[in-house]
């Protein structure tokens, strides 16, 4: 961040989410979400609601089928189910983020690793207390944005979490389109690289020019 | 607005066919000979499209949806639905949820993530976000000409393509679509997940570019579908959102269900990988708990 950009920005916010904890907020339209990879390689299990009509809300397949392209980089324009822009990723030092391996829970997880890790904690666990804190529920889960996770696709269409692309203090901005209610689930996975094996506290900022 | 004119002009009161209830009656009642080539087959028994084999007193559903059009049906544990591309140009955009239970629901990024493969083929799972089976393809003569990714349509996308995409005019867009076809089953917008596309295609490239697969489909292509649980099947047939050309191009889509049986642990699919297996268990699990069922 260059200095001309410090003086022109106010802090409304500055908090750090712990490792494997829900989070959420309102970002006004015209303010910036900053996400900040603390220790490198955490995935940010993200979900965005029009804060007037929570019914839209971020959509992935309407993101990346504007984009034409299932990764998100500086300049990506993450859309609602009903085709509006609600935010813009303006900057990012991870070079792409993911938009398709959605959030791990205990039942998926139940199929991904075996019966065994149906006690652990989950982001999909995070996201239904996050939303209960709002009145919304289980019917307002939808597939989320993964900050920081990398999902490649093999050309036979194998897809899998593999090791991370991130790093210590990496970071992204995300201007807001709209007011938006963000959803975050700091993701407490354990059994995939998606955390590099270890969930770790990522901080968020809110920003508005000054 | 301007005031439109009967059959007799405006303000007149001479006699036409519907000008007495008795006339519009008869009038109604005329229509119902008429053959159309889209709705529903009713009784599902008179259809004439059923397989070889299958015992038209077990036929659940036949309908044949028009272009741009939509269907929705709570099918029973076990019903095989088939689902065939006639003219080959069709594009049957899907919502699964679980009849009993609507809250448990098609999760794309659970399916293609859990199985580890973003294409939908022969032998591919459609699971729910309860790590359970909703549905499973146990026929696909297309080769796996899906698309799990993309979605459906917005009245915001058919008009920045089509110059409109409202239901009511030329361009339908499927995403209102699934609004009106579930809100008769009590559901909402916001229960509008993302949603697979069958007989359209997109491949991903390695640096993430999706790519709309331009091959003109098969007319005839058939999908098998077999109801691992009670659900509740949506249908859109609107165009590919990636579809490239200018035009609103879509074709009917043919729709027959009729009883069977849930995939067992004596069928191959049952143990085709440990991640479906283990579906398969949880789904099974869940039937103790008298939900699964119709």
């Amino acid at each position: 961040m260059s200095d001309a950009e410090v003086h022109t920005v106010r802090v409304v916010l500055d908090e750090v989410i712990p490792a494997r904890a829900p989070w959420a907020g309102v970002v006004a339209r015209g303010q910036t979400l900053r996400i900040v990879d603390l220790a490198g390689n955490q995935a940010v299990d993200f979900l965005v609601y029009n804060d007037h009509d929570p019914a839209e809300r971020y959509s992935a397949p309407d993101t990346i089928t504007a984009q034409g392209n299932i990764f998100l980089v500086q300049g990506s324009v993450l859309r609602s189910n009903e085709g509006a822009a609600m935010m813009t990723l303006t900057a990012t030092t991870c070079e792409r983020h993911d938009t398709i391996g959605g959030a791990c829970s205990k039942e998926s997880n139940t199929l991904r690793y075996g019966f065994h890790t149906r006690h652990q904690h989950a982001c999909v666990e995070n996201f239904l207390l996050a939303h209960s804190w709002r009145g919304m529920g289980k019917r307002d889960m939808t597939s989320n944005v993964n900050w920081f996770m990398n999902v490649p696709v093999d050309p036979d269409g194998t897809l899998g979490i593999i090791d991370g692309i991130s790093a210590p203090g990496l970071s992204l901005g995300l201007r807001a389109e709209m007011d938006v209610l963000v959803v975050i689930s700091n993701c407490p996975q354990i059994n995939n690289p998606c955390n590099n094996f270890d969930p770790t506290p990522v901080r968020v900022v809110v920003e508005e020019p000054g | 607005m301007t005031r439109k004119a009967g059959p007799n002009g405006p303000g007149t009161h001479a006699v036409s066919t519907t000008s007495t209830t008795r006339g519009a009656q008869e009038h109604a009642r005329a229509q119902a000979a008429s053959l159309v080539e889209y709705g529903p087959t009713i009784p599902a028994a008179g259809a004439h499209d059923l397989p070889p084999g299958i015992d038209p007193a077990t036929a659940l559903w036949a309908e044949t949806v028009a272009p741009g059009g939509y269907a929705a049906r709570v099918l029973p544990r076990g019903t095989i639905l088939r689902i065939v591309d006639v003219d080959g140009d069709a594009c049957a955009n899907l919502l699964v949820f679980s009849a009993r239970r609507p809250t448990e629901r098609l999760n794309v990024a659970d399916t293609v993530k859990v199985q580890w493969q973003a294409y939908l083929a022969e032998g591919a799972l459609l699971l729910s976000d309860m790590g359970r089976v909703l549905l499973s393809i146990v026929t696909d003569t297309t080769g796996g000409r899906h698309d799990a990714l993309c979605g459906v349509s917005t009245l915001t996308a058919n008009v920045a393509k089509y110059g409109s995409g409202d239901v009511s005019g030329p361009h339908p867009n499927g995403r209102d679509r699934f609004a009106v076809a579930i809100a008769k089953y009590g559901l909402e917008r916001r229960d509008i997940a993302p949603s697979v596309n069958l007989f359209k295609h997109v491949r991903v490239a390695p640096d993430g570019g999706l790519h709309f697969d331009t091959t003109p489909g098969i007319p005839g292509g058939t999908v098998e579908l077999r109801a691992e649980q009670a659900v509740l099947v949506v249908v859109a047939d609107t165009p590919h959102v990636l579809d490239p050309r200018p035009e609103y191009t879509v074709t009917a889509l043919r729709i027959t269900a009729w009883a069977g049986s849930a995939t067992g642990p004596d069928d191959p699919l049952w143990r085709a990988t440990p991640e479906g297996e283990r579906a398969f268990r949880n789904t099974e699990d869940a039937l103790l708990e008298g939900g699964l069922d119709v």
